[in-house]
């Protein structure tokens, strides 16, 4: 059975980079990394020390609230350093990878809620699992009502599932098996209603959307909202197709191996193309001889959504895109005439969305922070029942009955990404975002 | 503009935390970022952000009041030489003399406009140490247009100070108030100078050292049973519809031709800025309004109908101050309610109490009204929300 989802509202922006649709051949990485910080809201209790040897899929270290949780090696190696920072706040623990990976062997055992819950904590592979309310790694403990799984990514520049997934059909199949198995309700996944897909036709076992729509059409929160909005005490899990894949390995091999084939985009990358690598890996190799100046911003992710890197830094344990943009920390002479420079989103309206053209887009702000002045933009972009102003007003006054109102269970940080990108009074508006849900963490739960 | 940008940089060291300037980095800051955009880059979320910021926004509306803004500099002179012309004072004038009189006429009152609020909002700023917002940049042209020619510049003056601390920097400057500054300013004019601010004399330049000269509004005759006529001593000019919409009528200086309004309305909507929604509600409802007093039809002023939003500051008011985003509603069912009682409400209080300029202070009643309307409108919102629980609740327990 099928449902069909139209959104309106969003914009799809078109920069230039798209990764071709071949595979770049980059030397294996030395160093791996496993940044705490990936995983939002962990406070980190180490299981190694420095010199340890470790397999892919031994416990690096776990979280200090829930100790079930337990974030793992990717690779086989010694770990050979642990950066602290301000207060010995852990930032990254580095693997020395061996020649030849080798893999932590687990039993398989996948009759009930209880047996997959167990391999999926004690492998790691637990922290794919995410869950709305609050966009944190979810709660063994919860009884999800169901499982979301966004079949598509129509961010800018996005790794098509499509491509990167080929071939790994039979693992995606498990892992939707697999997870099933975690709540009674239904398990929904969305696919791109505006094309056919060779890698989820086949799927079964799940409730099939077909979502049609500029971005964030793709994000798994815009199809919550329409499929089965989250209310008040309910809790929802998400999972992404390229984490679902290493879940199904691991069920189907009993190794956890955390490959990832990552989309490396941007108008500052000199080839822009795919690379099968291993999640947390250093780019340095990936970036070398490839970009086409120095003076970039490399972001682990998406540039809605994504984490600035340094050029040697590694990638973010969820992500599959780097993208490389030229960093904009020029001043431009008279740079806020109007039509004097490119302004593509609100000036142009939605003529930018149709026009195909691409742009090469910098960091840079394009004017000063300021109150809110213009009313309705964010609504342009934002496909919620919910006033977006409204409630990230609510969240600035920190007002809980307020945030409650006005909808805050149903958003997540990347739903409010292109509302930053328009917001006239530029306004970090997923940072807000993020700490309203910080907030409700902890008074509500 | 390597120089600039190196002249700037040079000095920017005295005003930062510090400096023997630090008090003055905001004056600094203004003046910069005329200049060059700020640096600023993102640091983390969207790390790329749209081209348009409060200051390029602001800019934009500027532009779109100078149809306006030149047309009243026309207007005004236009009517200063119709009158001596119709006294015999003057055989004949040019389009240039007419234009240059009103940009003489018209510059002192902007100027006054921006030194006196630009020069509350840097002692606002520098109090604060925030920056100067460019809320003021439309302020400062817009009380301009809507003030009779004749206003004496130190009333203004006065006017400005009222309006920019009490319409805005009590509230906390840009993007903070209640209502709209430029029409506290009006308003304030309105009440505390009267007479000149209404009457038959002060609409026309120089016409209150005129005898035998009626230069009242349309609006003005109407409501005293007249029909829509210029007076100049024995000749009786009376209006057509035409002159109406290109603004060759008596009236504040930017307010009277409605052509001149439409194309800005056109820039503010294209570039986003304007809701075209209060715009299109606000036709709706005067054009209601004036209909259901067509069919009374008891004096005058019933009997004027649609043209009555070609005239007084009906046109203006809609297109830019009833638009004004941080005055008016914010949601856009809120739009559509609040654009059509400005309409509604303008005419009738027009008609009924015999208040020309009525327009503007229904404005400002609507900004009261308008966080209100907001309210009911997101609370049907949040119902929803609730009500998607209590469903489930009751699903759950009636199965």
């Amino acid at each position: 059975m099928s449902q069909d989802i139209r959104i309106k509202r969003g914009v799809d922006i078109k920069l230039k980079g798209k990764a071709e649709k071949m595979f770049a051949n980059v030397p294996q990485a030395k160093v791996f990394a496993l940044r705490p910080d990936d995983f939002h809201g962990v406070t980190p209790k180490l299981t190694v020390k420095v010199g340890a040897q470790v397999k892919a899929g031994d416990s690096l270290f776990y979280s200090k609230y829930d100790d079930r949780i337990k974030f793992t090696s990717p690779v086989s190696g010694e770990v050979v350093e642990i950066v602290r920072g301000a207060k010995r706040k852990i930032l990254e623990v580095k693997v020395l990878v061996d020649s030849e990976v080798t893999y932590k062997e687990f039993q398989i055992k996948e009759s009930s809620k209880e047996d997959v819950t167990e391999i999926l904590l004690e492998s790691g592979a637990w922290v794919f699992i995410k869950q709305r309310p609050y966009d944190v790694i979810a709660n063994p403990s919860d009884k999800p009502k169901a499982i979301f799984i966004s079949g598509y990514n129509s961010a800018p520049l996005a790794a098509d599932y499509d491509f990167a997934l080929q071939g790994k059909e039979k693992s995606l199949q498990k892992g939707i098996d697999v997870i099933s198995k975690l709540t009674t309700g239904k398990v929904n996944l969305s696919v791109d209603g505006s094309q056919s897909s060779s890698v989820f036709q086949n799927i079964s076992g799940v409730e099939l959307h077909n979502v049609t729509g500029p971005h964030p059409a793709g994000n798994v929160g815009v199809q919550i909202h329409h499929i089965d909005p989250v209310n008040k005490g309910e809790r929802v899990w998400t999972v992404t197709p390229q984490d679902l894949v290493i879940i199904g390995d691991l069920f189907l091999t009993g190794k956890f191996n955390a490959e990832r084939v990552v989309a490396l985009t941007g108008s500052e990358v000199s080839q822009p193309r795919y690379v099968k690598t291993i999640a947390g890996t250093s780019i340095e190799n990936i970036l070398k001889d490839n970009l086409k100046s120095t003076n970039v911003r490399v972001i682990s992710g998406g540039p809605l959504t994504g984490t600035k890197i340094s050029q040697d830094g590694y990638l973010g344990y969820y992500d599959n895109q780097i993208t490389v943009l030229p960093e904009g920390k020029t001043h431009r002479f008279f740079g806020w005439v109007p039509w004097l420079y490119n302004n593509i989103f609100s000036m142009a309206g939605s003529s930018f969305a149709s026009t195909g053209k691409e742009y090469a887009m910098d960091t840079n702000k394009n004017g000063e922070t300021r109150g809110f002045v213009v009313t309705g933009e964010m609504e342009k972009v934002f496909p919620f029942d919910i006033y977006p102003m409204y409630l990230v007003k609510s969240i600035m006054y920190n007002d809980i009955g307020e945030m409650e109102n006005q909808g805050i269970y149903e958003v997540a940080p990347e739903d409010f990404a292109l509302a930053e990108v328009i917001n006239t009074s530029k306004i970090d508006i997923q940072k807000i975002v993020r700490e309203g849900l910080d907030v409700m963490i902890k008074e509500v739960g | 503009m390597k120089f600039l940008r190196d002249a700037f940089d040079g000095i920017k060291p005295d005003f930062m935390p510090g400096g023997k300037r630090e008090k003055f980095y905001p004056v600094f800051e203004t003046i910069e970022t005329f200049f060059f955009t700020p640096d600023h880059v993102t640091t983390s979320g969207s790390h790329i952000r749209d081209g348009v910021d409060i200051k390029r926004l602001m800019t934009v509306v500027v532009l779109a009041l100078f149809p306006a803004l030149f047309f009243g500099m026309y207007n005004i002179g236009y009517f200063h030489f119709e009158q001596l012309v119709a006294l015999g004072q003057q055989d004949s004038y040019t389009f240039m003399e007419a234009f240059l009189f009103g940009l003489w006429k018209l510059l002192p009152i902007i100027i006054v406009s921006y030194a006196v609020g630009l020069g509350v909002e840097f002692i606002f700023a520098m109090f604060y140490g925030h920056g100067i917002h460019e809320g003021y940049f439309v302020t400062g042209m817009l009380i301009p247009l809507i003030v009779p020619v004749d206003l004496p510049l130190w009333m203004l003056a006065v006017a400005i100070v009222f309006g920019v601390v009490i319409g805005k920097e009590i509230f906390g400057g840009t993007g903070m108030n209640i209502l709209n500054p430029a029409l506290v300013v009006r308003a304030f004019l309105f009440f505390a100078y009267p007479t000149f601010m209404s009457g038959d004399k002060v609409w026309v330049a120089g016409a209150s050292e005129v005898d035998g000269m009626s230069g009242a509004t349309i609006l003005g005759q109407l409501g005293s049973g007249g029909d829509a006529a210029l007076q100049v001593g024995s000749v009786n000019h009376v209006y057509s519809v035409m002159d109406m919409f290109v603004g060759l009528i008596p009236g504040s200086i930017g307010e009277t031709s409605t052509i001149a309004i439409l194309i800005g309305a056109v820039m503010l909507l294209l570039s986003g800025v304007a809701s075209w929604r209060i715009i299109l509600s606000g036709i709706i409802g005067g054009t209601v309004m004036s209909f259901l007093f067509q069919l009374w039809g008891a004096n005058p002023l019933m009997d004027f109908g649609w043209k009555h939003m070609l005239v007084g500051g009906f046109a203006f008011g809609l297109v830019f101050m009833a638009t004004d985003p941080v005055s008016a509603t914010q949601t856009n069912t809120g739009k559509w309610i609040y654009g059509f009682l400005i309409g509604f409400l303008s005419i009738l209080l027009r008609v009924l109490n015999g208040f020309p300029e009525a327009v503007m202070l229904v404005i400002l009643l609507l900004n009261v009204f308008a966080p209100t309307i907001d309210h009911y409108v997101v609370q049907a919102s949040v119902k929803r929300r609730n009500k998607r629980v209590e469903d489930k609740i009751k699903k759950a327990l009636s199965a």
